[in-house]
């Protein structure tokens, strides 16, 4: 009986419901795990740059923290403060903490290791990620709080201009690929790692030569570009205008306490593991090892092995972009709001119209001729 | 970048709210509330409540004996105990004409720019700390930590020295300190370098302050603002060097001055002021006379009936302490003149029309001590 | 052309921080694991004053003479003496020190004209404030003696002629509560 159970979810058309509630239940712990280490990872990397061990009192190397943390902030009384509208003010941790959930059923971790095969994954994690936005600014209006009210109008204003240079930088990797499936665009990155997106534009090693794929010449500084409207799109330091601890004690989430606020600080995680995980799949070439195309094959043919050792590599790109958030938030100052949307409309966005620009114009070249 | 344009101060159609920025906020490091009226993120009007750590350091002078109030005069800034309690003892010396030996001045002014190294040290850290950056205090304080294990090595103690008695100070140094002071000064220097590649040429921070919150000499006149802010207005004036007190006239060093009124210059003049802090310690540890460390001092001290004033230059500005007696053993009236006050008294001006963050930066470019300001 | 030149050198410059820091990174940290490791304690720590003795009679060097409560510009000694039998000066009987009052200025032990008080080196004082702050720094001076393996001195203690220890009856003027 069992075995016809299991052969019933294992065949068409069920095998992808059951596929897709598997993959959801694993990016759930994922997500968890991540948002719950990372902040330890956070920790310790902070300890580390100011010279200090960081948590170690906890476990080894302070490894029981984020648990002793979550038991914390879970024993702790929810309140909302009186005259706050408390349906947004509750909706608004959910709404933040949702989207990444989602996001993440798209992203291809290793050969085939992800949860829905989207032929416009890409879309939908840029459609969910724009979420977020949303929830803080729900959260900071419905703590009746001032300062919560300004983090709210600031994150707004944030939002909106670094999702523009954002989405200019995506459409440049659109039209260098020719999808928005992000498994397709891992696979066009194949080979080397003169093949991935970051470096493709410069010279094609396949015999083309000098922009020949046509990808764009200033595909580094697109990389760039998509990871600091990563960090502002996140609210990462140095563009935390939402927390900005010592101008708005703590923004939109003054008012919230107990896992309230866990809630808010985990989709803070999960949504840098987002970012980091399509900058990584965009422009450094997902699971591919960047080790030639011998290597590369041999990924791809090995089956489970090669599977497991892509989502090796994807993991070990990520996680250094992930450290790199972490180092850069601990050497920085914030940027002034003003600063931060002059970077954005005065830079970010000339640079990525330019670059959208070149692309179209050297995808369209090679044709002409 | 660019400066926000100053939006109609005072303009009766603008819809605004008011902040209270404290009295338990992190930026303001204390208990200092300042009241912002604000349009949106712009200041219309910012009112500074201090108040909240009211301690009568003041009316304890009246008293008790001059001896007695010793203790209290580390604690009105805490940052700059030394100078504070160079300041007190000055003022009674200088109205009982208590002789000082020259091994004491040495070592008061060793200490003194010691501890004017450490309060400039959390100043800057602090200031970094405001702008969201959390790495340098911690720097900040690993020096600073050099800085007081020095100190607690002769004093005893790490933030409340109370270490300057009448005529001299408490107990003498030893060699060891001396060493560990000549040591400590080429180590400085190289985390200075360090600290003008991390945090001075950062693009970001000089954004933050590059021509953020605007004092003129003028404004400093008017309010009697002084130490680091008068000098990053333009205006030459230290004690030091204008009235100078206890030994500083035999020392070669300069005084940082800034035409640019900005918090940039505010910070430049501090971080100047480390480095010729210590040119004044190397000189100092150089030609540190032998002899005695306490002077003569009579066993009961009464001031003779009058009023004295003594000014020392502090971390933070210039402190002036006057001690009106009438002949008895506790005075009749101490009163002291605070460099944050007068700092303070500026904010509200100077932040006029500015947004929210940039007043925090304004406020962290005064380097307040709340305790100091309410004494 | 400036913003050109200006976004350049700014990136150059976070570039540099990032170097900075990353350095300081795998450098080893100088924290100091406190309640695991300690530093040592400068000789001249300035704690709460505890009573001296002479080595050799194990006798408190105090007598009671009260300039260190006149000096203390906190009022937190109190401290009480009797003249012991047999013997020339007073000697203390109880020295309270209210450490909450304390603001360690050290003038007490400049102004005791007999070097009966120092500075201890205790500075892990944490507790509830009626288990420690109030402070009997007699009972601290035989404890300590006794943990060197002395007999404390007992100012109470019959003299060798055999006069009688009666309550301390304050012969000689005793000022106990001070202005």
């Amino acid at each position: 009986m069992i075995e016809s159970i299991f052969k019933f979810f294992t065949t068409e058309p069920y095998w992808t419901l059951t596929r897709s509630i598997l993959y959801l239940v694993g990016i759930c712990i994922f997500v968890a795990a991540n948002a719950a280490y990372l902040v330890w990872v956070e920790r310790k990397g902070a300890g580390r740059f100011q010279r200090r061990p960081g948590p170690t009192e906890s476990g080894p190397w302070g490894l029981l923290q984020p648990p002793a943390d979550g038991i914390k902030l879970l024993a702790k009384q929810l309140m909302a403060p009186p005259g706050s509208d408390k349906i947004l003010f509750w909706a608004a941790p959910l709404m933040v903490i949702a989207p990444p959930l989602v996001c993440l059923a798209a992203i291809p971790f290793g050969n085939n290791v992800l949860a829905r095969d989207l032929n416009i994954g890409l879309l939908m994690v840029f459609s969910f990620g724009s979420i977020n936005v949303m929830a803080l600014m729900l959260g900071g209006w419905a703590s009746r709080n001032k300062y919560a009210i300004i983090s709210a109008a600031r994150v707004v204003s944030q939002n909106v201009a670094y999702e523009i240079p954002m989405l200019l930088v995506v459409i440049t990797i659109i039209m260098v690929t020719g999808t928005m499936n992000l498994q397709e665009i891992i696979v066009q990155q194949a080979g080397g790692f003169w093949n991935w997106n970051i470096l493709r534009g410069i010279w094609d090693f396949s015999g083309g030569g000098w922009g020949h794929i046509g990808g764009n010449l200033l595909a580094p500084v697109t990389f760039l570009i998509f990871y600091i409207c990563m960090l502002a799109e996140t609210n990462r330091a140095p563009f935390d205008m939402a927390e900005a601890e010592s101008e708005l004690v703590a923004g939109a989430f003054t008012e919230y306490g107990g896992m309230g606020f866990g809630v808010f600080f985990m989709a803070e995680y999960a949504n840098i593991v987002v970012g980091c995980a399509l900058a990584t799949i965009l422009f450094l070439g997902g699971w591919q090892s960047g080790l030639g195309s011998g290597f590369g094959t041999l990924l791809t043919s090995w089956g489970v092995i090669g599977t497991v050792i892509g989502v090796g590599f994807f993991f070990a790109k990520m996680y250094f972009l992930i450290f790199s958030v972490v180092w850069i938030r601990w050497t920085f100052p914030r940027t002034q709001f003003y600063g931060l949307l002059n970077l954005s409309w005065k830079i970010l966005i000339p640079i990525s119209l330019f670059t959208l620009l070149l692309t179209s114009v050297l995808l369209k070249l090679p044709r002409l001729f | 970048m660019n400066i926000p344009q100053l939006i109609p101060v005072g303009d009766p159609s603008a819809e605004t709210f008011t902040i209270n920025l404290g009295p338990q906020h992190p930026a303001t490091h204390g208990v200092l509330r300042v009241k912002l009226e604000m349009d949106g993120e712009f200041i219309v009007n910012a009112q500074p409540v201090p108040g909240y750590i009211h301690r009568m350091h003041e009316k304890m002078g009246e008293n008790r004996t001059y001896a007695q109030y010793l203790p209290n005069t580390s604690r009105i800034d805490y940052l700059s105990a030394m100078t504070y309690t160079h300041a007190f003892v000055g003022a009674v010396e200088k109205a009982a004409k208590i002789e000082v030996p020259l091994r004491a001045e040495y070592i008061r002014v060793i200490t003194s720019e010691l501890n004017r190294i450490s309060s400039h040290l959390v100043g800057w850290g602090a200031w970094i700390m405001d702008l969201g950056g959390f790495t340098p205090i911690l720097y900040a304080f690993d020096d600073r930590e050099k800085i007081l294990d020095l100190l607690e090595a002769i004093t005893g103690s790490r933030l409340t020295y109370c270490y300057y008695r009448f005529g001299g100070v408490c107990d003498d140094v030893d060699q060891t300190f001396i060493d560990g002071c000549k040591a400590f000064v080429p180590y400085m220097r190289e985390r200075m370098k360090m600290y003008k590649k991390l945090v001075t040429g950062n693009i970001i921070f000089r954004k933050r302050v590059e021509g953020i919150g605007p004092i003129s000499a003028e404004m400093c006149r008017k309010y009697g603002a002084c130490g680091p802010v008068l000098r990053g207005s333009g205006v030459n004036y230290d004690v030091r060097k204008a009235e100078p007190y206890s030994i500083y006239n035999q020392f070669d060093f300069d005084i940082p001055v800034y035409q640019e009124c900005d918090s940039l210059a505010r910070y430049l003049v501090r971080m100047d002021e480390i480095e010729q802090s210590l040119r004044i310690i190397e000189q100092a540890c150089a030609k540190i006379p032998e002899g005695p460390f306490q002077g003569k001092v009579p066993r009961i001290l009464k001031l003779p009936v009058g009023d004295t004033c003594f000014a020392t230059e502090c971390g933070r500005g210039r402190l002036l302490v006057r001690i009106t007696s009438d002949g008895k053993e506790e005075a009749y009236r101490i009163r002291l003149r605070t460099p944050c006050f007068t700092n303070l008294s500026l904010f509200e001006e100077a932040s006029q029309g500015m947004m929210l963050a940039d007043a925090i930066s304004l406020m962290a470019s005064l380097d307040l001590v709340i305790p100091d300001i309410d004494r | 052309m400036n913003l050109v030149t200006e976004t350049f050198s700014g990136f150059l410059s976070l570039i540099t921080g990032l170097r900075i820091t990353i350095k300081q990174f795998f450098s080893p940290t100088i924290t100091t694991h406190y309640p695991h490791q300690t530093l040592p304690i400068a000789k001249k720590f300035r704690g709460h004053i505890e009573l001296k003795w002479n080595e050799e009679t194990g006798k408190p060097n105090c007598t009671a003479c009260n300039i260190c409560a006149k000096a203390c510009p906190s009022d937190c000694i109190v401290l009480d003496g009797i003249k012991p039998a047999g013997e020339k000066g007073k000697t203390v009987t109880s020295y309270k020190l209210d450490y909450t009052l304390c603001s360690l200025c050290s003038l007490c032990v400049e102004a005791c004209p007999f070097d009966a008080i120092q500075h201890s080196n205790r500075y892990n004082l944490a507790s509830v404030p009626n288990q420690w702050a109030n402070m009997d720094l007699v009972q601290r001076y035989k404890d300590q003696v006794t943990r060197v393996g002395k007999t404390p001195y007992d100012p109470y203690a019959p003299a060798p002629a055999a006069a009688p220890a009666a309550e301390p009856a304050a012969p000689a003027p005793a000022p106990t509560a001070q202005p």
